[in-house]
């Protein structure tokens, strides 16, 4: 069943990327995703893990969500630039993940390290080490906003 | 307004530039060079529209996934002084 | 119809260029690599989407706005790998960060379900 959804998946990304559509061109299209289907089977990365389609539906929401989240810090980080007192105070913090899929758990260290003033630096386990350029972000990641929205992206699944 | 693009992208390139020579640790050159890998893709997709020859796109596509290879390449030299260093292998699976 | 739709990229493209040069600009002022990524990453994110943006809204519905949304998912989905192992690997390699605080080693909310950690994490909000 996944192995179809990634074939699917790859041949659009053939079609999208190569925009010719001679006959010749598309059989090797089909040849190399039939290819790259059976190498992937072969390493066993075809999991909830390497491919969690499960999520895709309730991507666009989260993504839309995650995206104003770095808007808004993009704008801090922004006037933090160009304050010519240069107000940063770095802060090393700890925080504990609450998700329970290695899935969750990527898409919430992604999350952190995407948004402008926050960057994942470690994990282990559930326990990620965390390196905000203001306190006030090291708060938050530890307030858990993000945290709860990531876990509740996590449960659609 | 793609004179405009064009010419922002090449100035933000020169002072990032500028960041990569004056270092002064070796991870603020790589932090440069993966900020002017970002910043070419940005530069070939506005000279494809400059130009008027979308075929640009393509280039810039295949030079971020170089970029991100290439990343990953120095990093993991310098932090395991070794390209086929397999953290399996020698330290167990505890970091899963 | 054309007007508005070049009114709108000229915006965005605008706006893109200058959190590109900002990025750039924190780039040269922040004082060590791991306050410099947080620069950086604000090209990787709102610069360049905010271009990427007005260059689709310029090729109107076609096969180049496609990939545009290519290189766009590239940045979204990589962009934070390469900063995490960036990071990882400086603290690794022993690059002291310039702190104001370091809470590195502060009591952790208990390991649980979902509700009681979270419950944990409100408690603790007030005092953080």
């Amino acid at each position: 069943m996944r192995s179809i959804v990634l074939a699917a998946a790859l041949l659009a990304f053939w079609l999208i990327l190569s925009g010719h559509y001679t006959s010749f061109l598309l059989a090797m299209g089909v040849l190399s995703v039939i290819l790259v289907v059976l190498a992937a089977n072969r390493m066993h990365i075809i999991d909830d893990e390497g491919e969690p389609v499960e999520l895709l539906a309730a991507a666009p929401s989260y993504w839309l969500w995650l995206y104003i989240e770095i808007a808004k810090s993009a704008w801090s980080v922004t006037k933090l630039v160009l304050d010519p007192r240069l107000p940063i105070s770095p802060t090393f913090t700890k925080i504990r993940a609450s998700q329970k899929t290695a899935a969750g758990k990527a898409t919430y260290a992604n999350s952190i390290t995407l948004t402008p003033g926050t960057i994942t630096t470690g994990v282990e386990g559930d326990v990620f080490t965390v390196h905000a350029i203001v306190k006030e972000g090291a708060d938050d990641l530890e307030a858990g906003g993000m945290d709860k929205r990531v876990s509740q992206f996590e449960g659609t699944a | 307004m793609f004179y405009l693009s064009t010419g922002v992208i090449l100035l933000a390139l020169l002072i990032t530039v500028v960041r990569a020579v004056r270092g002064p640790t070796v991870f603020d050159r790589v932090l440069a060079s993966n900020t002017i890998g970002t910043l070419a893709i940005l530069l070939l997709a506005s000279i494809g529209f400059l130009t008027d020859r979308p075929e640009f796109l393509d280039i810039g596509l295949t030079y971020g996934l170089l970029n991100l290879i290439g990343t990953f390449a120095v990093l993991k030299f310098f932090r395991h002084g070794d390209l086929a260093y397999d953290v399996e292998e020698k330290e167990g699976k505890a970091w899963k | 119809m054309e007007m508005i739709a070049d009114a709108v990229s000229w915006v965005f493209i605008v706006l893109g260029c200058f959190f590109i040069l900002v990025g750039t600009i924190g780039l040269l002022r922040m004082p060590d690599v791991y306050t410099r990524m947080h620069s950086a990453s604000i090209i990787d994110t709102l610069g360049a989407t905010l271009l990427i943006i007005g260059f689709i809204i310029q090729a109107g519905f076609t096969l180049v706005s496609l990939k545009l949304w290519f290189v766009l998912a590239l940045f979204f989905f990589f962009g934070p790998v390469a900063s995490h192992a960036l990071a990882q690997a400086a603290l690794y390699a022993g690059i002291d960060p310039v702190l104001s605080e370091d809470r590195r080693n502060r009591e952790l909310p208990a390991a649980g379900d979902n509700s009681e950690s979270s419950s944990a994490d409100k408690s603790e909000a007030p005092n953080s």
